[in-house]
């Protein structure tokens, strides 16, 4: 069982988890997906869009 | 019971129901346990747990009699976000009260120290300190965070209507139920995993119910894509899920008991454990702040992220890395060396991505450096990923076998936990209450500004005093301990090295006083803005509106 295991580990583990990562490497880094990534990048700045200084102190607001 | 749930069925009826169900079963539990109980300290603990959900079917009751919580879709639930802010700081402050208390009992041995009356001993207070302020202070920090957050992120209010505050209460209730377990002397002995099982299964629930919530928002987002700050929590949430299942399993002695054994023993139960541990520290407190840092520094520098790409690869490889780091934490134990060596090694490959994620934070910046003179939070922001920085610089080296030899069981090793717990998770953590607070109660900011500089240089000055003299301790200890004379005996008697100690520790704990003192700073100032009524300040935020915002 462990001999199995940490062959399994050592060989196909192994090639599975740098195939994967090289799969985000290309993912991050395809020029496509640049434009995406750029608004991505905007989402917590614009997120504030509604009217300013609305209260919601008025009325019950059980989160 | 059923009346108790619905009095008037607006709306969250169902889940108001299984709420009380499940306070109900807590309740005969404990009475059961209280009753006759296997141990008399699950007698005394019982109380507590039967007041505790005693107290739970109040606040729904409350909830309910109201007219039913309101589930308004065109508007971020604030509300839960609110009770942790002010958990979080109500706990740090608790937690950062017992380590000075407990670095004072190390420079005072007989401080606090009674024969016969065993509550405020060291050894009962130390995992209450680390449970306080990592479990309590930094947990709550990343629930209220992690609430905002993703509503904002995803543009939609939060999923699951009164089971975000059930995750609220049922967490605070967890750590009562640890902290008060700690004094009474109930552990597992397993560090930062001490709660023994009926705490550990109460928190699984919660837990669960956390994963569920923050999926269920994640779900019905209006933005196609999934921000890179909820890539974080969500990493933090599902792996301290799976890191706390497991390293608790255990069988009870007595279900109506204190006690339990655990499931593995031996070299498996010291690998699981820090495998736990080192994991605990890559996910809650570091995946969990750089969510943190990920939105809060580009919202308060009103900048977007530096490099989003860079974002993408810092994420993944701090997930593929981190896993296999643990081992560093048991060299020269019965661990097989190949393991040790493995966690070495990719402890060493930590650094890089590590330090991608430093220069992501600090170069979101760029072309606003000046907002480093002129405000305090940025700069305490700032701050906080140079720590993280110079942490993830020194663990790598301290996981290299020939340098643990000599930091192990050391004081370098307390050095380099709070050189990433004071000034990592600390200051990012206090940035972000900073901007939460104006945000939450719509104040245009905070009351003075003088004092967050305060706070900002009282905890930097207690930072530099606690880790510059954990530095020449931890060395001066290791090598105390493994100096040996002409005739190959030890040179020094552990007592002499403990002597040695002394002035080191008598500025630790002085550093830490000081790090307190800011703290409770913030907490006025936190005060003065809830109160309100303060026109002028020099603080500035931009205003969050509480309505979802417009596709
Ligand atoms: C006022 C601030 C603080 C003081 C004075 C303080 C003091 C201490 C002391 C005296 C110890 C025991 C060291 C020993 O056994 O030799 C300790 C341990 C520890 N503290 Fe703190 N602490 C503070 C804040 C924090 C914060 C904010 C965190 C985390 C976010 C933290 C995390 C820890 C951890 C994880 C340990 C256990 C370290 C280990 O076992 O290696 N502390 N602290
Ligand atoms: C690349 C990143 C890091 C690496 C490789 C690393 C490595 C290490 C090593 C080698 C030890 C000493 C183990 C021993 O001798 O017993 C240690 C202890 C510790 N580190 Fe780190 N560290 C890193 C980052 C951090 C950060 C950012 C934090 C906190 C926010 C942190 C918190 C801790 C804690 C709490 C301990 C004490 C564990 C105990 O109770 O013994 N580490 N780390």
């Amino acid at each position: 069982m462990y001999e199995a295991l940490s062959q399994f580990a050592q060989t196909w583990g192994l090639l599975l988890f740098v195939l994967l990562f090289a799969g985000v490497l290309v993912y991050a880094l395809w020029p496509g997906n640049r434009e995406r990534f750029n608004k991505a990048a905007q989402m917590p700045l614009d997120d504030a869009e509604g009217p300013e200084g609305t209260d919601t102190g008025k009325g019950r607001n059980h989160g | 019971m059923t009346n108790i749930a619905f009095p008037a069925p607006r709306k969250g009826g169902a889940e108001g129901f299984l709420i009380a169900l499940i306070l109900i079963g807590v309740f005969f539990w404990s009475l059961y346990a209280v009753a006759r109980g296997g141990d008399p300290l699950m007698e005394q603990q019982g109380w507590l747990i039967m007041a505790g959900s005693l107290i739970g079917l109040i606040m729904l009751v409350g909830a309910f009699s109201n007219g039913g919580p309101v589930n308004d879709e065109s508007q971020y639930a604030e509300g839960v976000i609110k009770a942790g802010t002010i958990a979080t700081m109500f706990w740090g402050i608790a937690g950062f009260l017992v380590g000075v208390i407990i670095a004072l009992q190390l420079a005072f041995p007989n401080l606090f120290y009674f024969a016969d009356f065993g509550f405020l001993n060291f050894g009962r207070l130390r995992p209450l300190h680390t449970s306080a302020v990592i479990f309590a202070f930094g947990g709550n920090a990343l629930i209220a965070t992690s609430f905002y957050v993703v509503q904002r992120t995803c543009r939609t209010r939060i999923a699951g209507g009164l089971w975000p505050w059930f995750v609220f209460w049922g967490y605070q209730f967890f750590i009562v139920i640890a902290a008060t377990g700690y004094l009474l002397g109930i552990t597992q002995g397993k560090e930062y995993a001490e709660p023994e099982w009926y705490a550990d299964i109460w928190l699984t629930l919660v837990w669960v119910v956390y994963l569920l919530v923050f999926l269920g928002t994640l779900w019905k987002r209006k933005e196609p894509h999934i921000y890179v700050a909820n890539w974080f929590y969500l990493a933090f949430i599902v792996t301290i899920a799976l890191l706390h299942v497991v390293n608790n399993l255990a069988v009870p002695v007595n279900w109506f008991g204190a006690w339990s054994y655990p499931v593995m023993s031996g070299v498996q139960g010291a690998l699981t454990q820090w495998w736990y541990g080192h994991n605990a520290v890559g996910f809650f407190l570091t995946a969990g702040f750089l969510a943190i840092m990920y939105y809060f520094i580009p919202k308060r520098a009103e900048r977007p992220v530096y490099s989003y790409r860079l974002s993408i690869v810092h994420f993944w490889s701090l997930i593929f890395i981190y896993i296999w780091a643990g081992p560093h934490h048991l060299h020269y134990t019965a661990l097989p060396e190949w393991a040790q060596t493995l966690g070495m090694t990719f402890s060493v490959m930590l650094w890089m991505p590590s330090w991608g994620g430093m220069i992501n934070g600090l170069m979101t910046l760029s072309g606003a450096w000046d907002k480093l003179r002129t405000d305090p939070v940025i700069r305490m922001m700032v701050l906080s990923v140079a720590f993280y920085g110079m942490s993830t610089f020194e663990g790598p080296v301290m996981s290299i076998r020939a340098v643990n030899a000599l930091s192990h069981y050391t004081d370098w090793t307390i050095g380099h936990v709070h050189s990433g717990a004071l000034g990592w998770v600390g200051f990012i953590t206090f940035g972000a209450i900073y901007c939460l607070v104006p945000w939450l109660w719509k104040r245009k900011g905070m009351w003075s500004k003088a004092l967050i500089e305060w706070h900002f240089w009282l905890a930097t000055i207690g930072i530099l005093f606690y880790i510059a003299a954990m530095w020449p301790s931890g060395i001066t200890q290791g090598l105390m301990w493994r100096a040996y004379n002409d005739l190959g005996f030890l040179e020094y008697s552990f007592v002499e090295t403990v002597e040695a100690m002394h002035p080191y520790y008598i500025i630790r704990a002085f550093g830490g006083l000081l790090f307190l003192i800011g703290a409770l700073m913030m907490a006025y100032n936190v005060y003065r803005t809830i109160r309100g009524g303060v026109e002028e300040t020099e603080d500035r935020v931009n205003p969050q509106s509480s309505l979802v915002a417009a596709e």
